[in-house]
């Protein structure tokens, strides 16, 4: 098996791969610079509480209208945006810290998307909504995906500056009237946006990976914030490229296999980053002993 | 000519008064002092006077001709350090007003910045990124920022906590040289050397004015130990109290 066989042929020959390939591409493009941010604001929890709470809500659709995508998207946002503002509120005015409060909503959510499927589906099913279905995009998804990314990426630059004062110093943020809680509740939005989208093709357990995973990384490469979104993005679409030929040629599901291959491109960085890597560390200290 | 002026102001949390019944004027121009006891309600006053704690009752005042906007350096631990963006970068921020969301640091704003990293003996720093400086180094960061921001009124809450004598002794400096300048400055701080040598004015405070005025005539032995006194005595669960303002 020669070079074109393993790494092309795939997505020459069959229809499905090349729309996974575009699919999650699109999808790595928007991810990659939103996990940056909620991993610079310390909001990674949050992160994955949405994606849990995304599930009772596409279950929900699911269970009323069956396998639509507009239903399950519009179940899953209004869940997703419903638990981010009840996890913020809860913190707020209870004596409970956000992290605890976050818990607390994943945990029902999940429970109860899990309940909510087996009313009436089978564990196919919800083994399709809990880690994807890459393989079986359509032209409607692809759309969806596509959209999704579209209305990220321009939103993201309008917002940045901002929204970079608000991650490094909130409280000038609110001394200056740059806007405080409004920037992050639209980049809450974004981020709950973005999880719908990719649920279909991720699952809503395994879409948050490909949003921390390729911005952990980033971290251990890059010392600025631009440096960190420029290597972010490539680091996310080699993951769901190189995911979906492991997925392909040694019979995986395809969420998981990116989703590690993601893990598996972090484990590397942490040994050889320039930044932060491991042997850098070994021979610092070689160079501070000689 | 009066900058701010408190009228039986009242600020608290949860409904619980942290401080309450304070009248007086920051003069335009004024440079202040607030001391008093731990917990006397100094940072709750300023947090009021930005506007980032609704008064529970009575009235702040911002008089015409003072501008809109205050520049405000609160206590150092609600930044984000580790956070990756370079010296230059955080001072720029204090160009806000000037930038707003879009705008870019042409080169006369540029040159502004490297005119106050310079001031607060930051030069040469420009490139590096905030994780690497020390604690000093930081507030000098934030002072240049604060700088930049040209705003007529300053506030700063314990600015020289945690930091070294030479760092405090040149941001005191620069304190000194903004109130010639005309800026009406009010600083929290505990430390009544200090006070003496640099405030003309202090309020001393402890959940109340115990006194305010020149720092001469606030900073006796008799009204420190006031202060000590009403401090210690306060009821942290009390309700707001009917007492009007004399």
């Amino acid at each position: 098996m020669n070079i074109w066989d393993l790494a092309v042929q795939p997505f020459v020959e069959f229809m499905f791969m090349r729309r996974a390939l575009i699919g999650t591409t699109a999808l790595a493009l928007g991810y990659a610079p939103l996990g940056v941010f909620l991993l610079l604001r310390r909001m990674s929890l949050m992160g994955d509480a949405i994606s849990h709470a995304i599930l009772p809500g596409v279950a929900l659709g699911f269970l009323l209208c069956g396998m639509s995508l507009p239903a399950l998207s519009l179940g899953g946002l209004l869940a997703g945006l419903a638990v981010a503002l009840a996890a913020g509120a809860m913190a707020r005015l209870t004596i409970l810290r956000e992290d605890a409060s976050l818990a607390v909503f994943y945990l029902i959510s999940l429970s109860l998307g899990v309940l909510l499927v087996s009313l009436k589906g089978s564990n196919v099913d919800l083994l399709h909504l809990l880690f994807g279905s890459i393989l079986a995009l359509d032209n409607n998804s692809l759309l969806l995906l596509a959209s999704v990314t579209t209305i990220t990426l321009p939103v993201l630059a309008i917002i940045y500056r901002p929204l970079v004062i608000e991650c490094f110093d909130p409280v000038f943020l609110r001394t200056i009237r740059g806007g405080g809680s409004a920037i992050h509740l639209i980049f809450l939005s974004l981020v709950v946006l973005n999880l719908v989208s990719g649920f279909q093709a991720l699952g809503t357990l395994m879409a948050m990976g490909l949003m921390m995973l390729p911005a952990a990384t980033a971290r251990l490469w890059a010392r600025s914030l631009d440096g960190m979104i420029a290597t972010a993005i490539p680091v996310a679409v080699m993951a769901v490229y190189i995911g979906l030929l492991l997925s392909y040629h040694m019979d995986l599901p395809s969420g998981p296999a990116i989703i590690l291959t993601s893990g598996g491109i972090l484990m590397l960085s942490l040994l050889i980053a320039p930044y932060q890597g491991l042997f850098k560390r070994l021979l610092t200290h070689t160079h501070l002993e000689g | 000519m009066t900058a701010i002026q408190l009228q039986d102001l009242t600020l608290g949390y949860e409904r619980h008064p942290a401080i309450h019944h304070l009248t007086g004027v920051f003069e335009q121009g004024s440079l202040t002092a607030v001391v008093g006891p731990n917990g006397a309600g100094k940072s709750t006053l300023l947090k009021g006077l930005m506007g980032l704690l609704p008064p529970l009752a009575g009235q702040i005042t911002w008089h015409v001709g003072v501008a809109k906007f205050a520049a405000y350096l609160p206590q150092q631990a609600e930044l984000e350090i580790d956070f990756p963006i370079t010296v230059e970068e955080v001072a720029s921020l204090g160009l806000w007003q000037q930038i707003g969301w879009f705008r870019g640091i042409n080169q006369l704003l540029r040159t502004k910045v490297a005119e106050s990293l310079a001031k607060v003996g930051l030069s040469g720093f420009a490139r590096r990124e905030v994780n690497s400086l020390s604690g000093g180094q930081f507030q000098r960061l934030l002072f240049a920022r604060l700088l930049l921001q040209e705003a007529q009124v300053i506030l700063l809450d314990e600015p020289f906590t945690a930091i070294d004598q030479r760092t405090t002794t040149d941001l005191l400096n620069l304190i000194t040289s903004l109130y010639q300048q005309g800026h009406t400055i009010i600083v929290v701080l505990h430390d009544l050397t200090q006070v003496k040598q640099y405030f003309p004015s202090t309020l001393l405070l402890a959940r109340e004015t115990i006194a305010w005025g020149p720092t001469t005539t606030v900073l006796t032995t008799a009204n420190l130990a006031r202060a000590q006194v009403i401090q210690e005595a306060w009821d942290e669960q009390a309700p707001i109290c009917g007492r009007r303002a004399s």
